[in-house]
């Protein structure tokens, strides 16, 4: 206790910390009936934190080559002490994390804390929304599996619809024209490297936001605390709301650790480019609501291709959402109204069509 | 500035574009041997940079498409349950002269010409024009 007490000192003296963390100090978190929706952001940032650290370890073994990739994971699987456990719980913290961010997006979005003064953390946190989502796409090449090569050529492919510029895009993406070993370097750099540093810096740019606004208040509770500012108890974020968290955080790496055990993420076989697509074949299920929507579209409407009336729809769905707070502007009875609806509808959609999707020949 | 900012970023836009490569686009390919494929049968091959179907109907006829489904790109087989040929990506499904009958692809696969000579069975483009 007493080295720590020097430590503090010796550290305070040079970089005046005491003053730096003043303001986590006087962090104040509101108790009410829906309080426990503000862990779901730490919970992502902690699985996120899970995917650096088991990312890192497989570096050590991981080689990203269309003659390698394939034969290095399963050496990291069958080879390597406890490397199905490693790559399992990357595997699965993925899509945990993934899980969490869509709860989270959801949770701020029918609590309506992405209102005045909000509109920036909302659209951070959509943008760190769609690098997750990117992660999962980059990251689910890199075993070089069927299954990953055909996902990836149709993602790549649906880029390369999009009007005007969409062909360069897929020929960057891709490193040529088709899915091929440049693909999976190219993906390999951005799962790495790009991606991680965006996200980090947006990470901090996001939690200084939160920092900055606080928690937000949904509007019934905060009806409520204006007639009795009583009504509404606060907790310190340090170190009450933290403590609670890690402990959240321990319940989290529980599951993960539960789930990677229990049921090992499979390999599948090595991609053959040159083969068929095989039967079943589909994405994961964060993308299943989209692969089941353009499979529903007819080849043609009013003589444009179907598929690309779909990708155009997504793409306008997800810039619309990024800007909902602007949308509701000042309009805050109506709006609101007008996004809680557009919120159902989403989440609807999205359960219906992936159920759909699994449950669909 | 204006000419600075170019000067920085135009090398490295240039270095994201990978260098174009020739396409391999042959346009006659030995597909394999008769007897290769048993009746109903199907095979996926080279074409060039891109694979293509080879089937063989139940009635001894050869048909070659490309295997590249027009929705996006999945590569396509030949179901020999249904006489036809299916995309499992979208569950697009084409007619074994490579027209597109039901599910999502916009246009038809492109349709090869079948040769036989000698013991090899030669695929080639069709001349357009």
């Amino acid at each position: 206790m007493q080295l720590f007490t020097q430590v503090h000192k010796w550290v305070d003296e040079r970089f005046d910390w005491t003053k730096l963390t003043e303001p986590l100090r006087h962090k104040t978190v509101p108790i009410h009936k829906l309080s426990y929706w503000y862990f779901l952001g730490g919970i992502t940032l902690f699985l996120f934190g899970i995917q650096v650290c088991t990312g890192l370890l497989l570096l050590l073994y991981y080689r990203p080559s269309a003659n390698e990739a394939f034969e290095s994971v399963q050496y990291i699987m069958t080879r390597v002490h406890f490397g199905w456990l490693i790559r399992s719980i990357h595997s699965w913290a993925a899509n945990l994390m993934i899980f969490t961010a869509f709860l989270h997006m959801f949770s701020v979005l029918f609590l309506r804390a992405y209102r005045k003064p909000r509109e920036l953390t909302w659209v951070s946190g959509m943008i760190l929304l769609f690098l997750v989502l990117g992660f999962g796409f980059s990251g689910y090449l890199l075993p070089w599996n069927t299954l990953a090569f055909f996902a990836t050529k149709v993602g790549t492919e649906i880029t390369g619809q999009v009007p005007v510029l969409g062909h360069t895009m897929m020929v960057l993406m891709r490193g040529g024209e088709e899915v091929t070993g440049a693909t999976l370097t190219r993906f390999f750099g951005v799962h790495v490297a790009v991606l991680p540093g965006l996200t980090a810096s947006l990470i901090l740019l996001h939690l200084a936001l939160v920092q900055k606004f606080g928690m937000s208040l949904p509007p019934s509770v905060a009806a409520k605390a204006q007639v009795n500012p009583s009504a509404v108890r606060e907790m310190k974020f340090l170190p009450n709301f933290l403590l609670r968290e890690v402990m959240a955080w321990y319940v989290a790496l529980g599951v993960l650790g539960a789930l990677a055990a229990w049921l090992p993420w499979e390999l599948g076989t090595k991609a053959d480019p040159f083969g068929a697509a095989p039967a079943g074949i589909r994405p994961e299920w964060y993308f299943m609501f989209m692969f089941q929507s353009l499979k529903l579209i007819p080849s043609k409407v009013f003589h444009i291709d179907g598929e690309l009336i779909g990708i155009l729809a997504f793409g306008l769905a997800g810039a619309v959402w990024v800007l909902l707070p602007f949308l509701e502007g000042n309009r805050e009875k109506r709006g609101g109204t007008l996004i809680r609806g557009a919120g159902v509808f989403a989440l609807c959609y999205i359960v219906a069509m992936t159920i759909y999707g699994y449950m669909a020949k | 500035m204006f000419a600075s900012v170019v000067s920085f970023f135009y090398p490295v836009v240039k270095y994201l574009v990978p260098p174009s490569v020739p396409d391999l686009g042959e346009d006659v390919v030995v597909a394999g041997k008769v007897g290769d494929l048993k009746p109903n049968g199907s095979k996926v091959f080279r074409f060039g940079s891109r694979p293509a179907l080879l089937l063989l109907t139940a009635e001894g006829e050869y048909h070659c498409v490309s295997a590249v489904c027009t929705h996006l790109g999945c590569t396509v087989q030949y179901r020999g349950d249904l006489s036809e040929i299916w995309c499992a990506c979208h569950n697009g499904t084409y007619g074994l002269d490579g027209r597109n009958v039901s599910g999502p692809p916009p246009r038809p696969l492109e349709n090869f010409l079948v040769n036989i000579r000698g013991s090899e069975i030669v695929v080639s483009r069709k001349r357009v024009g």
